[in-house]
């Protein structure tokens, strides 16, 4: 086997996963707001939602795209880096990658243009239900792609026969035990995820004087939403972790930093691990709670890093410290939908500048602890690619080392230009805001009257 | 049952791989025909005829790949490490040419920088895609088995793509645009068109004389009589097409699909019973039952779902481009 081609495919995976997670999180939170927003218009015939919309659909179409082309090279690297995997887990992720294909990519895809550019073309029942049906794929292609994960970090359902696994029971594969705990985990952070963009996009606008009665609307809709899915969203992290406690003890000794098994676990705020030699420096923590959280129990028995054979323990630092990162963000999270939310019913969360300004710092925040979170589960895994299964090592493609340091430098200059260009590109649409109706928000010097394309256009670039 | 589901399931895996060549190899040809076409707005009005549903099209890109997975592990596993570069190429300018449709009507000055992403990612994707399917016919030579995706053929095989796929993409244009766009479209198809029927030729001629294994297949009788229908009908197309290209709206793009269609056909009358050529059968690398009938019951229950939104989709922008206020951007 070739080391490099291993290390570099691990860091080429990583890397396109990490940037493609991104977009979906968002979108699947985005294509909720949109169908709730289009509901609410036709409900209502309230202007200002189908202003919102109007805004926000557009910052989906380049979320959605970016999403849809850094999740196709996904697809392919099962087989161009991990086709050992590929041969012998196939028949269970197969199967459940083309449900993922047909009940969900194909359900966006066929609904989206519909949705982006068929207003005009068919009626306004129909028009919702394309934004519903894309919402909808969102969903079911988080549920096919999670049970998929799920079954490799907590796999279930199968039998080996002549070297190869074979599903034996496809309800067991499907709702293995770790996938309900993760997929309402990663739903939520979604939702979680988008109402922080939102806030923050409000809230930017609020603070810069450019806000109205949409801006404030959509404020008041997120801070809702993260005031409501915070709280829950803790409530079912805690489960999430108690369940990788009972079928991944070793990743979660890991994610606490125990070396040593004990009864009466502390939970540990902070530490410097020290893995060379086993135990950590400058510690903080609360005696006895992780046992109380992870077992129920004041003295019940945690077991440490130290009773695992260390070729079977992760590498520590990385589920360690973002599991805290995760944490913080979520207790962040907590204080702007509850701040924001007890300001609302004041009255003055339009004016309160110190709000605003925390939820504009909060904004990119369900980002980050979805990254965090995914690096505690996945890194927390290894080094296994299906626990207790098959090691990450067994799985890698018989490709050259040279080929996949050649496709891991593309990847990082195509990613940097896509990515560069896309971020720009969201960033100036956040930066219009919805106050404006979109015919004011034509490009000044370019816009003949009959430019194709143009009517709710914006140039995102001054104009040569 | 172990004797047919794999047929059943390699019949769904080429029927993906194309729908993939009939849907999004027009689309890459309408992205390859900017490097002909300058003006802004025949540049807007190409990229519109096919915004609404070029993420469907790649979709089938997609689906080939995990109903592959799904029904033959140990092909894909051969088969994905084997073409690692252009496959990795490939997907990479597919990145380019698929943020073009929403960078490049966001973008001001750097607009240029989107219309040559839109371009080369179509011209890249569709060269490497020749080079794979080059390097995977390449590998029925008699005695090769090294799936070769930089020799000649292999390269042939690349130019040869892009240029069916460009015709593809012109005939769709000539449906889909007016006036002047689509005058050039009619006056450019035919040259596209010589060229790549000549490529499709020697394409067809290669084969057989390189693997007598294909050669008897096509040529040995009763064979000979039974697969008679497959060229004839080919010619069929072609003469339809060179008589419908200067005039019909959509006869010449139902006509290039229908000889892409035979020559997929020409390809898996040659193949059969193999999915990698000529040393691993559908038999020997389809998954286990249990997988298979549960992906059937997938595609039972939503393929024809899945086929009708499609169409319905394709239907609700049926017509030349229309440059809709409800358009978005």
């Amino acid at each position: 086997m070739d080391e490099t081609a291993l290390l570099l495919s691990r860091i080429q995976f990583a890397v396109t996963i990490a940037l493609h997670i991104i977009f979906p999180a968002f979108t699947i939170g985005l294509s909720s707001y949109l169908a709730v927003l289009e509901a609410q218009w036709l409900r209502t015939k309230d202007a200002t939602y189908m202003r919102l919309y109007d805004y926000w659909v557009r910052i989906f179409a380049v979320s959605f795209g970016l999403g849809v082309v850094s999740g196709v090279i996904m697809s392919y690297q099962f087989g161009t880096n991990w086709s050992r995997l590929s041969e012998t887990m196939g028949p269970v992720l197969g199967p459940l990658l083309a449900y993922e294909g047909l009940t969900a990519f194909f359900l966006e895809a066929g609904f989206l243009g519909v949705m982006l550019f068929g207003r005009d073309r068919v009626g306004p029942g129909l028009h919702f239900l394309a934004t519903l049906m894309v919402a909808l794929g969102t969903l079911i292609s988080a549920f096919w792609i999670l049970a998929a994960n799920s079954w490799m970090q907590t796999p279930a359902g199968h039998v080996w026969e002549a070297g190869r696994i074979v599903p034996a029971d496809w309800w067991a594969v499907i709702f293995n035990p770790s996938f309900p705990y993760r997929m309402v985990h990663m739903t939520l952070a979604a939702y979680l995820t988008t109402a922080l963009v939102v806030a923050a996009v409000a809230s930017w606008h609020l603070l810069r004087g450019s806000g109205d009665a949409a801006v404030r609307r959509m404020l008041a809709m997120a801070v809702g939403m993260i005031a409501l899915v915070a709280p829950l969203q803790i409530v079912v992290g805690d489960l999430h972790g108690t369940n990788t406690f009972e079928h991944q003890p070793v990743k979660v000794a890991a994610m606490e930093g125990h070396w040593e098994t004990q009864r009466g676990a502390p939970a540990i705020l902070f530490a410097i691990p020290d893995p060379e030699n086993e135990r950590n420096r400058f510690e903080i923590a609360i005696p006895n709670l992780a046992s109380l959280y992870l077992t129920h129990s004041w003295t019940g028995e945690v077991r440490g890093l130290k009773a695992f054979p260390p070729e079977d323990r992760p590498p520590m630092q990385w589920p360690f410290w973002a599991f805290r990162i995760m944490v913080g963000c979520g207790l962040v999270m907590l204080v702007v939908g509850w701040w924001g939310a007890f300001l609302w019913r004041r009255g003055t969360i339009a004016i309160e500048r110190r709000f605003l300004q925390l939820s504009v710092l909060a904004g990119p925040l369900g980002f980050v602890a979805i990254i965090s979170g995914w690096i505690v589960t996945e890194v927390g895994r290894q080094p296994w690619v299906v626990y207790g299964i098959m090691r990450t090592a067994d799985a890698v493609s018989p490709v050259s080392g040279a080929s996949v340091s050649a496709s891991l430098t593309l990847v990082a200059v195509v990613y940097l230009i896509i990515y560069g260009a896309g971020v720009w590109y969201l960033f100036r649409m956040f930066g219009v805001g919805p106050a404006l109706p979109p015919q004011e928000r034509r490009p000044v010097a370019s816009a003949g009257p009959n430019r194709p394309m143009s009517g709710a256009d914006i140039a995102t670039e001054a104009e040569g | 049952m172990e004797d047919i589901m794999p047929v059943i399931f390699v019949g769904v895996l080429a029927a993906a791989i194309l729908l993939y060549v009939l849907l999004d190899g027009f689309d890459l040809g309408v992205g390859i025909l900017y490097l002909f076409e300058h003006d802004r707005a025949d540049r807007d009005t190409m990229m519109l005829s096919v915004a609404p549903v070029w993420d469907g099209n790649e979709t089938w890109l997609v689906a080939g790949a995990v109903v592959l997975l799904a029904g033959f592990p140990a092909a894909y596993a051969m088969v994905m490490p084997a073409f690692y570069l252009p496959l990795m190429l490939m997907l990479l300018a597919l990145i380019f040419r698929g943020v073009a449709f929403e960078f490049r009507f966001k973008a001001g000055r750097s607009r240029f920088v989107w219309d040559m992403a839109f371009a080369g990612g179509s011209l890249v994707a569709a060269f490497c895609q020749g080079l794979v399917l080059g390097g995977y016919i390449g590998g029925t030579a008699d005695g090769d088995v090294s799936f070769r995706w930089l020799s000649p053929f292999a390269i042939f095989c690349g130019a040869a793509v892009v240029v069916g796929y460009t015709l593809h993409g012109a005939c769709w244009l000539i449906m889909k645009t007016e006036g002047g766009l689509e005058a050039r479209m009619r006056a450019l198809a035919p040259k596209l068109m010589v060229v790549a029927l000549a490529a499709l030729a020697a394409v067809s001629l290669w084969t057989p004389l390189h693997s007598t294994r294909i050669a008897e297949r096509w040529f040995a009788w009763p064979n000979i009589a039974l697969l008679a229908p497959v060229p004839i009908a080919t010619a069929l197309c072609v003469l339809w097409l060179w008589r419908t290209v200067r005039t019909a709206t959509y006869a010449p793009f139902l006509a290039v699909s229908a000889i892409f269609t035979l020559g997929m056909l020409g390809l898996g009358v040659s193949l059969w019973p193999y999915v990698v050529p000529f040393r691993v059968t559908i038999w020997d690398s389809a998954a286990p039952m249990p997988s298979l009938w549960f992906s059937l019951v997938g595609v039972i229950l939503f393929l024809p779902a899945v086929l009708a939104y499609t169409a319905w989709s394709y239907w609700v922008f049926r017509g030349k481009v229309r440059m809709d206020a409800g358009a978005y951007h």
